[in-house]
């Protein structure tokens, strides 16, 4: 008896001095990913993973995103640009000092840039540097880059992940040993389990108020699911297993958001198919799709629906999902003018993100229903690169296209989905010379219109960016606007 | 052979509610499988559907009754593949017992045995991409050693015997006195070793299907239905159960047909019995 009321005794005091811990505001944080990053070089190599772990935290650059997609200053406090927009002359913020104790200056600068726009360079995205036809140092902390040519989006590509300024005696070792001027500093890395990053506390800037972070890998929806339920994790944004967020909306501990992304999620459709390359079947298989009902049943209810290849988000947007409303009969009606009265088959060939597998059989029911028999084949994503992508061997496909902006993709002929319009090229190619902000927002909403007007693919919805966090955490990203797990504004509340 | 044994029993009428569900399904079930209604997904068992629905609102019953259908399809046709080369192999090389072409065909099968099956198979469906066919071939290729080994190792056994010398002598050939001889006296071990791999290859085409390389949607796949399940057993556990048992009652029942069968049928039973 004794000694139960010991155990009881000993049991209480570790309950209560666990509550006494809890009470000190937390300042650690466990942060689930889905996709490991191959390194962690954010201007060597093209996985959004890298950006996930450094952009902001460990690496900055000359300007930076905001959580809105607004660029703000950052190592650059900041600059002119000259009447004839061909030299921009940033000033950098005085004794920015790199994580291994040397200065950030001018130089280092020149350097990225330099390197970054090298014939030799192996940056993921030169293009945001083949604008610039010099980069000049004028003292330590001012630096002049001239242009070619005039580029309006100049300081939102010096935003970019790719863009971030590098030392060059730590650069040869950053794929294993990043070394930034950001507010945390890498300290571990576990392959295949975790990175570690601890506070800078040399930084040059806003101290940031977690004392340390980590980035734990977990790929399976179901382990991440588990993890966060049981605390593991604290954080999971980009969390990959919709079905189960209803659960966590209803659990007072967690806070789900549902941000935007750049990820237009679409039936691509093969134009130079027997059957597709017919605009009324491209039409009919518009009006079979119930969009509403792909959301729900795939993505339990998280994602806008879309009637064009265009973020809803943008300024420039317009809705068009009226062009292709769920109408079967209409559908039907088309196929038989078409020439299908009884329909035909064709195949739907699936990767492997949920999106896709569960939209798929969806869309290969309500497809049914109108008589055109979709075989469904589920590919790795190896063949569908290699059969869909590159190969163009398929029919319908359902795929995201995440990058922001990239309605130019429909100007390329030979692109996966092979719609050959020269109207629409021609508009592309006006588009890129035009500078005229309400010309170029015309252009847009034209563009947007040809395409969704041709049925060139089946528009569905925008794939929404769904995170789960503890609701003590505060200060995390809500939307995409680029890769990034930036935790420099992040924060327990109690 | 007046009464079966108990295992004989219970195992059939386990194996045989299933075998029945598949051949209704052809020509009846409560839904139709094709047909999604969102609306009505993550149902509870009721009147109107006995096991509830799935994520898509599916009857999962009526899933259930289809995907036995696909399971004991692609076992019969696997364990068909088995012994349709397999016996001929293991009898050819029964009969040429002691010369280089039966360790030629035994040490072929011995390599095919000794990969992991389940890896191989996955290989097969990688490569030739995810089909229900793919599959049944993938199941059927690793069938064949076994049915090998069992016809030959019976086969050797009979061959030493006295009326397969006077058939000899009598001037049949070998051919002959395997297909007349031989074949029936090891009909039992056949039928005791199909019983068995049929269980496996329920459990393989369960596997192919949970890792997405067998039957593809919308036909119904026990396996695929445990997959497709798994990230939501939290909110509809009903989901996964369902299929989950559906699985063990399937193959449960073949072993326990296995191991009865074997009581009646294997000599070397019936007769320490005795």
């Amino acid at each position: 008896m004794n000694f139960f009321v010991k155990k009881v005794a000993t049991a209480t005091a570790i309950l209560l001095s666990s509550t006494i811990i809890s009470h000190a505001a937390q300042t650690d944080i466990t942060i689930g990913m889905q996709l490991e990053p191959p390194n962690l070089d954010p201007t060597g190599g093209a996985a959004g993973a890298i950006d996930q772990v450094v952009y902001a935290n460990i690496f900055e650059g000359l300007t930076r995103y905001q959580a809105d997609g607004s660029i703000a200053p950052a190592l650059a406090k900041s600059w002119n640009i000259s009447d004839d927009g061909l030299s921009y002359t940033f000033h950098l913020h005085e004794g920015v000092k790199f994580h291994d104790g040397s200065s950030m200056d001018a130089e280092d600068v020149k350097f990225s840039l330099d390197r970054a726009r090298a014939e030799d360079s192996t940056n993921a995205q030169k293009a945001l540097f083949a604008g610039i036809a010099s980069v000049d140092v004028i003292d330590a902390t001012t630096v002049k880059i001239t242009l070619s040519s005039p580029n309006g989006g100049f300081i939102t590509n010096m935003a970019w992940g790719d863009a971030v300024i590098v030392a060059p005696e730590s650069i040869g070792n950053a794929a294993t040993n990043p070394i930034g001027t950001g507010p945390f500093v890498f300290s571990n890395w576990v392959q295949g389990d975790r990175i570690e990053i601890s506070r800078n506390d040399n930084y040059w800037g806003n101290p940031v108020a977690l004392d340390s972070a980590t980035f734990k890998f977990i790929s399976d929806p179901t382990a991440a699911f588990a993890a966060m339920m049981a605390g593991d994790l604290d954080a999971f944004p980009g969390y990959p297993a919709p079905e189960t967020l209803p659960q966590f909306a209803a659990d007072p501990r967690f806070t789900v958001i549902g941000g935007n992304t750049e990820g237009e999620t679409i039936l691509s459709t093969n134009n130079k198919d027997e059957h597709f390359s017919k605009l009324k079947v491209r039409k009919a298989l518009a009006h079979a799709i119930n969009r509403q009902e792909i959301i729900d049943g795939a993505m339990f209810g998280y994602g806008k629906p879309i009637g064009t290849h265009f973020a809803p988000h943008h300024p420039d947007y317009i809705d068009l999902t009226g062009n292709s409303n769920y109408d079967p009969e209409l559908s039907k009606k088309l196929l038989s003018e078409a020439g299908y009265p009884n329909g035909f088959e064709t195949t739907l060939k699936l990767p492997p993100p949920s999106y896709a597998r569960r939209g798929g059989e969806i869309i290969a029911a309500q497809l049914r229903a109108v008589g055109i028999k979709a075989e469904i084949s589920n590919l790795e994503w190896a063949d569908w690169l290699k059969q869909v992508f590159k190969g163009k061997d398929y029919g319908l496909t359902i795929v995201s296209h995440t990058e922001p902006m990239d309605i130019g993709i429909y100007a390329r002929p030979t692109y996966y989905f092979q719609y050959d319009n020269p109207d629409f090229q021609q508009l592309m190619t006006d588009l890129t010379a035009e500078s005229d902000p309400s010309s170029r927002s015309a252009m847009l909403k034209k563009a947007q219109r040809i395409i969704s007007e041709d049925y060139v693919n089946g528009y569905l919805f925008q794939l929404a960016r769904t995170s789960v966090i503890n609701s003590k955490i505060k200060g995390m990203w809500e939307n995409s606007p680029t890769q990034a797990t930036d935790l420099t504004g992040v924060s327990w509340t109690d | 052979m007046t009464h079966f044994p108990r295992t004989l029993i219970f195992g059939g009428i386990l194996f045989s509610i299933f075998l029945l569900g598949a051949l209704i399904s052809f020509v009846w079930t409560p839904a139709d499988v094709e047909i999604l209604q969102i609306t009505a997904r993550f149902k509870l068992p009721s009147t109107a559907h006995w096991f509830g629905t799935d994520h898509f609102g599916r009857d999962i019953f009526s899933m259930i009754m289809v995907g036995a259908r696909t399971s004991i399809a692609v076992a019969v046709v696997a364990v068909g593949i088995g012994i349709a080369l397999g016996v001929p192999l293991g009898l050819w090389a029964a009969a040429n017992h002691g010369h280089w072409l039966d360790d030629f065909i035994m040490r072929g099968n011995d390599l095919v045995f000794a990969f992991p099956s389940l890896i191989i198979a996955i290989l097969i469906t990688a490569v030739f991409g995810p089909s229900a066919f793919n599959a049944i071939i993938a199941i059927g290729i690793f069938n064949i050693p076994v049915f090998a080994r069992i016809s030959r190792g019976g086969a050797l056994s009979i061959w030493t015997l006295d009326y397969i010398l006077s058939a000899r002598v009598a001037g049949k050939r070998a051919f002959r006195i395997s297909a007349e001889h031989i074949l029936p006296n090891i009909a039992n071990l056949l039928i005791v070793q199909g019983t068995i791999q049929f269980s496996l290859g329920i459990l393989a085409e369960a596997a192919l299907s949970y890792v997405g390389l067998g039957v593809q949607p919308p036909t119904p796949s026990w396996g695929r239905m445990l997959a497709d399940s798994q990230t939501m057993i939290s909110i509809a556990p009903h989901l996964a159960l369902f299929p989950g048992f559906a699985i063990i009652l399937t193959v449960l029942g073949l072993n326990l047909m296995g191991d009865g069968l074997r009581d009646i049928l294997d000599p070397r039973i019936r007769r320490t019995q005795r």
